[in-house]
Parts: C-alpha cells; sequence; structure tokens
C-alpha cells in the first residue's frame, strides 16, 4: 500500500462506518434496541430531536473515552468502567439540558436518566468502541446516533401529525391538515399509539424490502 | 418533603394504572425478548420484581440519608446505576451458592437486569415523588409486580399467536407490537380507577 492510499481508504472506512449505522445497522428498526426512549417520547419531533440530541452526544462521548481507554481496560471490570463513563456523560447532559433548556428538561422527564441504561450505547461501547480506534468509534457513534434519530423522527412525524393534525417543530406550525387539524385522532399522542405505530413501521419496512423478515 | 400518598394508591397505581411497560414503556427489552415462553416470563418478573424491591430500599436509604443532607443529588444517576450493578452481582451470587435450581432457571435472566430501565426507572420514580422507604418498596413491589402481570399475559398471547397464520411482513416482532398496543389500550380503561 503507497502512502497515498492509505488516508483515502481510512476516511472510507470512515464513511463506511456512518453509514452503517443509518440503514444495515439501525440501532430502532433493524437491531431493535433502545425501545423506551423511541416509544416514550416520540410524542411531538421537538421532544424527538431533544432526545436524539443527548443521544448523540452521550454516544460520542461513551465511545470516544471508551476507545482511549480500550487498551488499559480490565477485561473483568471492563462493563462498570463503561457504565460509570455513560452515567458521567449522562449527568452533564441532564445538567446542561436543565440550566439551559428547562421546557425540553420537563418534558424528556425521568426518560433523559434513562439513557444510561439504554441498550444502543452500552451495545456500541461493548461491540464497536472496545475493540476499534478512537477515528472508527467516532464514526460509528455519529452513524448509530443519527440513524437513531432518524428512527425517532420517522415515528414521532407520524404520531404527531396523526395524533394533533399538525406539524409543529420549535414552536413553528409548518402544516395543518383541516379537518384532523380540529378533530385530532388522539389515541395516536397515547401510550397504546406509539406501539402500534412502532409495529405497523417495522411490518412495513419487512414489506418493502428494507428489513429482512425473521 | 415527604408525599403523603397512601400506600394502597401507590401500590394499585403502579401495578394497573401506571404500568411500567405498557405506559411508561420501561423494561420493553425483555418485554419483547422473554415474552414468548409463560415459564421464561415468569421467572423473569419474579427477579425483576426481587431486584426492584432491593434496588428501591438501598437507593432510597441512600437518597434520604446521603444524597439529600449533603444537597448532591445530581449524583444519583450515577450512584444508583452503580447501586443496581453490584447489587445484581450479589444477588446472582448468593442465588448460585445458596440455591443452584433456583440459578439455573434464573440465573440467564439476572445480568439482563442491570440493564433494564424499568429497574434504574423505578429509583428514579421514588426519588422524584420523593417517597420514603416504605413508600418507595411498596412501589417496587407494585411496579415488579405489573410488569411481571404484563409479561405473563403477553406471553400467554404470543404462545397463541405463533399458531396464527400471520401476514408474512407482521410475524414475530410487530405483531407483537400490535399485540400490546391493544393490551395498553385495554390498560386505559383502568385510568379512571383512582
Amino acid at each position: 500500500m503507497t502512502q497515498q492510499e492509505k488516508p483515502n481508504t481510512n476516511s472510507r472506512r470512515f464513511t463506511k462506518e456512518i453509514l452503517k449505522g443509518l440503514v444495515i445497522a439501525n440501532p430502532v428498526f433493524v437491531l431493535v434496541l433502545g425501545l423506551c426512549p423511541t416509544l416514550a417520547v416520540t410524542i411531538s419531533i421537538d421532544n424527538a430531536l431533544g432526545m436524539s440530541a443527548g443521544v448523540i452526544f452521550v454516544l460520542l462521548g461513551s465511545n470516544l473515552i471508551i476507545s482511549m481507554l480500550r487498551r488499559i481496560t480490565p477485561q473483568l471490570v471492563r462493563i462498570p468502567v463503561y457504565i460509570v463513563v455513560i452515567a458521567t456523560f449522562v449527568t452533564i447532559l441532564s445538567l446542561v439540558f436543565e440550566a439551559y433548556l428547562p421546557p425540553l428538561y420537563e418534558s424528556l422527564g425521568i426518560y433523559l436518566a434513562l439513557i444510561v441504561v439504554n441498550c444502543i450505547i452500552l451495545g456500541r461501547a461493548e461491540a464497536f468502541a472496545s475493540k476499534n480506534t478512537i477515528l472508527l468509534s467516532i464514526a460509528d457513534a455519529i452513524g448509530i446516533g443519527i440513524g437513531f434519530a432518524l428512527s425517532l423522527i420517522i415515528v414521532s412525524f407520524f404520531r404527531e401529525i396523526l395524533g394533533t393534525g399538525k406539524l409543529t417543530v420549535f414552536g413553528k406550525t409548518l402544516f395543518s391538515i383541516p379537518v384532523l387539524s380540529s378533530d385530532p385522532l388522539a389515541f395516536f399522542i397515547m401510550p397504546p399509539g406509539a406501539f402500534l405505530v412502532l409495529g405497523l413501521l417495522l411490518a412495513l419496512f419487512r414489506w418493502l424490502g428494507v428489513l429482512k423478515n425473521e | 418533603m415527604n408525599n403523603d400518598a397512601s400506600l394502597i394508591t401507590i401500590f394499585v397505581g403502579m401495578v394497573i394504572i401506571n404500568n411500567m411497560v405498557l405506559t411508561k414503556f420501561l423494561g420493553l427489552c425483555p418485554f419483547f425478548g422473554v415474552s414468548k415462553k409463560l415459564s421464561n416470563a415468569i421467572s423473569m418478573g419474579v427477579a425483576v420484581t426481587f431486584v426492584m424491591l432491593l434496588a428501591a430500599i438501598a437507593t432510597s436509604v441512600i437518597y434520604n440519608f446521603i444524597l439529600l443532607p449533603y444537597d448532591i443529588e445530581f449524583m444519583n444517576i450515577i450512584i444508583y446505576i452503580l447501586v443496581i450493578a453490584s447489587l445484581v452481582q450479589i444477588v446472582e451470587l448468593i442465588i448460585r451458592r445458596t440455591n443452584i435450581a433456583l440459578y439455573n432457571s434464573l440465573g440467564i435472566y439476572l445480568p439482563l437486569i442491570t440493564t433494564n430501565c424499568a429497574v434504574l426507572g423505578i429509583t428514579l420514580i421514588n426519588a422524584s415523588n420523593s417517597y420514603s422507604i416504605v413508600q418507595s418498596m411498596v412501589s417496587a413491589v407494585g411496579g415488579g409486580l405489573g410488569f411481571t402481570l404484563v409479561l405473563i399475559i403477553m406471553s400467554g398471547i404470543r404462545e397463541r399467536l405463533e399458531l396464527g397464520d400471520t401476514p408474512k411482513s407482521l410475524r414475530g416482532l410487530p405483531v407483537a407490537f400490535v399485540t400490546a398496543s391493544l393490551l395498553a389500550l385495554s390498560f386505559m380503561g383502568f385510568s379512571g380507577l383512582l
């Protein structure tokens, strides 16, 4: 391998890791991980975006630190080490949200703290960051994080439109559907609607052939 | 400041009205992962309830006697998750040493409980409602029983569902989500109970 090719393949691997998280290993629709926040906070697009930002921040931070420490972490106590690293970033995140974004902090409630036990983050630490270089771990975090955000946005898009009849992003109403907005299907904002939307979306993606059947 | 909700209100609320799984979406991974067979569902439910009770006692002691007096409540996430992780390890060790039959039936589920959001969830709910130690214990047992109840109902339905002729793309998880949706809908009927 000549010197010119090396950075090229490196950057190609970097983009490959990012793209992987979006479709092939999409955390929600393919791996079916991190379901609690996916269902609980997708009442509105705003909440979904806030949650995604939080998860991306924690995932980036934990992947970065864990891949930096991967050579000096003893095999036996690796899980407690990962948990402490993740919990530290979640604490930072919840303090920042409480100070600067109080409405979002209120509406995310305990689900913000529950990012600690989100299987996606511990899963990436164990399966990827503990074995790969810092750069690739960052790429993996970005890919998986954006894949998670995308799924959250898709689910909340359907729930918000059906449940309120309009789409509101950061307090600005993008559009509203005439009949639906005066008489919305509140079912979709409530818990049963979350299960139904996610189940039907999973079935739809399988039917379209995006996902494999079991 | 203490919460003066009565123990029965907390218990009934946790078991059916604010069910962990169906209204708070906590513990969904085991809910969909372990609900394929009835016997596994019962074992998982018992293990979760037990760990939840221990975790609730430990964390509420820590919350009331360490975090509150020294004004370091912001540390609760880190401390709670460490307490839960070590509790699970200790319980696993004790069961393995004392009752090998129980260990064989529960053993594989115990490590999974550390990352079960229902356990951390109940300790955070207790802290945010500023429950006393007794109230925390009742709410943990209620939450655990609610989790077990839904897991048993779900596994009964899924055992039947396996026999049915489900459309190809709905087979497996998607139809389990739709079932959970109908279950959640029926549990909403309890919402006016208290």
